[in-house]
């Protein structure tokens, strides 16, 4: 989806405070005192007791493994399960089966090009000759199994360049997106440059060519309303972290015939139908894809964080954050010295805002915006290529989620005027 | 002193913008390996780079050339390391070394010896940061890369030590 003009009602100041108050860890001081103030959500969200409650219950009552044994804590943890499965499933407009559990969303890349470069895929096994499209803004996980992938099959990785405004060049997709293109994986939106891709377009074209498109929609499920089934993509990838969830829980989410195509990559117990010393044959989509302990208490923990962004609502998250998004890019731009990396305007931008203090290394930027209590992330954010194309190593960066206030912003943009001063640079 | 200043004490600053022995080094140059070495370190959680160059005069430290790009801790402690080594016999190099390692693993607790460390002492502050250990010590550890170089190409060295 989009978010140009926004139609549902920003979060107001008592709503963005009612829900502050659901999130013990945003109270705390750092330093030598001062308030926090959690610009990272980018990196890993924080979770509201409403989350932790959830797996302290499941852990307290039903706890126990799921899909085996008949005893009613087994029962119990499975219904659990299978209802995460189910809400997270709604949740992102995909059928109950085309949501496989990962640990994170970088598993869900991994065996995603793992697949596809097996034989067994059939028609959509990668062959030399054949290509694979990403784009210059991808994280490194959506980038280096892509890399391997066509290293082992012998495709070619192609990849869409930026604007110096850090957007997609839309005008070289045509000729990148041609007959030998059989899968386009790309981010919903940039972890570093906030940018919203134009998502319905890239997709049309896929199909056009019969590619398979692959969403990497870590920084977009969280903080915008995706529909995944309405997008057309044949896959997607998210992460639990991200979105008020626990770590060690992702989704790889993808239309079940797909899934029913490809082989399993991990294996072992939990995936099987039958086995013998020879050979096994393998349950459907999503258990094919589920080998070993499945993450049952972050299943849980993870459904709690989507039944808690449900109530708020994705619309009025997303219309907030594009104030966010705003007050990020006006506060950046009114200190001197200080460069954003990424588009310069809220439209089509999350409220991710990376930024080059002049004469300042990242490092220390971070340091001096701890001081005063601001946690941003520093480095290159696990997306080194798209800092090559803007002329940096690295860049500080600010990211906000539905909790950040407008003097979160305020207190961020103060302390990051202090920055150059304290470094002796005028 | 706020834990800002603490961290970044005087010597750490005015360091960061002088760095000391910070040159170009050429890509092509050609060095005696019984002599000189360089070494490339790299730090791939922030991206930070430096590179050492030493010759050795004997078993002296005789000059230090260094080249990188990266916060303020990184670039003065490798300035700072050049003050310190330039004209040291290598052993004593060494052991400010061991010493600056110490002081920096001690999150906070160590009592580091001035006359040992020197300027060396104002990264003290750095222990306390986990997350910074790794800048203060980036520049050191391509010193003691390319001594190791120089050691293993000299077929003397095992004999002298
Ligand atoms: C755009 C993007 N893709 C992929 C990832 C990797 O996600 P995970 O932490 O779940 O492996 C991240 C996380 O930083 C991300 O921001």
């Amino acid at each position: 989806m989009t978010l140009t003009s926004t139609q549902a009602t920003p979060l107001d100041h008592d709503e963005v405070e009612a829900i502050r108050a659901d999130f013990p860890i945003l109270h705390r001081t750092v330093g030598d005192g001062a308030q926090l103030v959690y610009l990272d959500s980018g990196a890993t969200s924080q979770r509201p007791r409403q989350v932790l409650q959830a797996e302290y219950d499941f852990a307290t009552t039903s706890y126990s493994a799921v899909h085996r044994g008949a005893h009613t804590l087994a029962s119990e943890a499975t219904d659990a399960f299978e209802a995460a499965r189910e809400t997270v499933a709604r949740f992102v407009g995909v059928p109950t089966d085309g949501v496989v559990w990962t640990r994170n969303a970088t598993e869900g890349l991994n065996v995603l090009a793992a697949a596809l470069t097996d034989p067994e895929a059939g028609q959509y096994t990668l062959k030399p000759g054949d290509e694979v499209l990403v784009t210059e803004m991808e994280h490194h996980a959506n980038l280096v199994p892509w890399q391997r992938a066509a290293a082992r099959s012998g495709a070619t990785l192609r990849w869409i360049p930026l604007t110096d405004a850090g957007r997609l060049d839309l005008a070289t997709v045509d000729g990148l997106i041609n007959e030998r293109t059989k899968v386009v994986a790309f981010a919903h939106a940039s972890n570093v440059l906030g940018t919203i891709n134009p998502v319905a377009e890239l997709v049309a074209k896929a199909k056009a060519v019969g590619a398979l498109t692959i969403l990497d929609a870590c920084q977009s499920v969280p903080h915008l309303p995706v529909d995944l089934g309405a997008l057309g993509v044949d896959a997607a990838v998210f992460s639990g972290h991200k979105m008020l969830g626990p770590t060690g829980i992702g989704v790889l989410a993808a239309r079940p015939g797909l899934l029913d195509a490809l082989p399993p990559v991990l294996t072992g117990g939990s995936m099987v139908e039958r086995v013998t010393m020879e050979t096994a044959t393998f349950r459907e989509a999503p258990q094919r894809f589920e080998a070993g302990p499945p993450p049952v208490a972050q299943a849980v923990a993870l459904r709690a964080a989507v039944d808690y962004l449900d109530r708020v609502g994705m619309d009025r998250i997303a219309a907030r954050e594009h104030q966010l998004a705003q007050l990020l890019l006006d506060g950046v731009d009114s200190v001197a010295g200080v460069r954003v990396i990424g588009p310069n305007d809220a439209e089509n931008r999350t409220a991710t805002v990376a930024f080059e203090v002049e004469g300042v290394h990242p490092h220390d930027v971070g340091q001096v915006l701890d001081a005063a209590g601001v946690a941003v992330r520093v480095g290159h954010h696990c997306a080194q290529p798209v800092h090559r194309r803007f002329g940096v190593n690295a860049s500080s960066r600010a990211s906000a989620y539905l909790y950040t206030t407008d003097a979160d912003v305020e207190r961020f943009v103060q302390a990051l005027g202090s920055v150059r001063g304290f470094f002796g640079r005028s | 002193m706020s834990s800002l200043e603490s961290l970044y004490q005087q010597v750490i600053l005015d360091h960061s913008k002088e760095k000391h022995g910070r040159a170009d080094l050429g890509e092509g140059d050609v060095l005696d390996p019984l002599s000189t070495a360089r070494s490339h370190q790299y730090n791939p959680l922030c991206g930070d780079e430096v590179t050492v160059q030493i010759t050795l005069g004997g078993t002296d430290v005789e000059t230090v050339a260094w080249t990188g790009d990266g916060c303020s801790i990184s670039q003065a402690a490798t300035s700072v390391m050049h003050d310190l080594i330039v004209g040291r016999p290598v052993d004593e190099a060494r052991g400010i070394l061991a010493d600056y390692r110490t002081m920096l693993r001690s999150r906070g607790e160590g009592e580091p010896d001035e006359e040992v460390l020197g300027d060396a002492v104002a990264f003290a502050g750095v222990s306390r940061h986990a997350n910074r250990v790794k800048c203060a010590i980036l520049g050191w550890t391509a010193f003691e890369d390319a001594l190791l170089r120089i050691e293993a190409a000299r077929p003397t060295a095992k004999d002298e030590s």
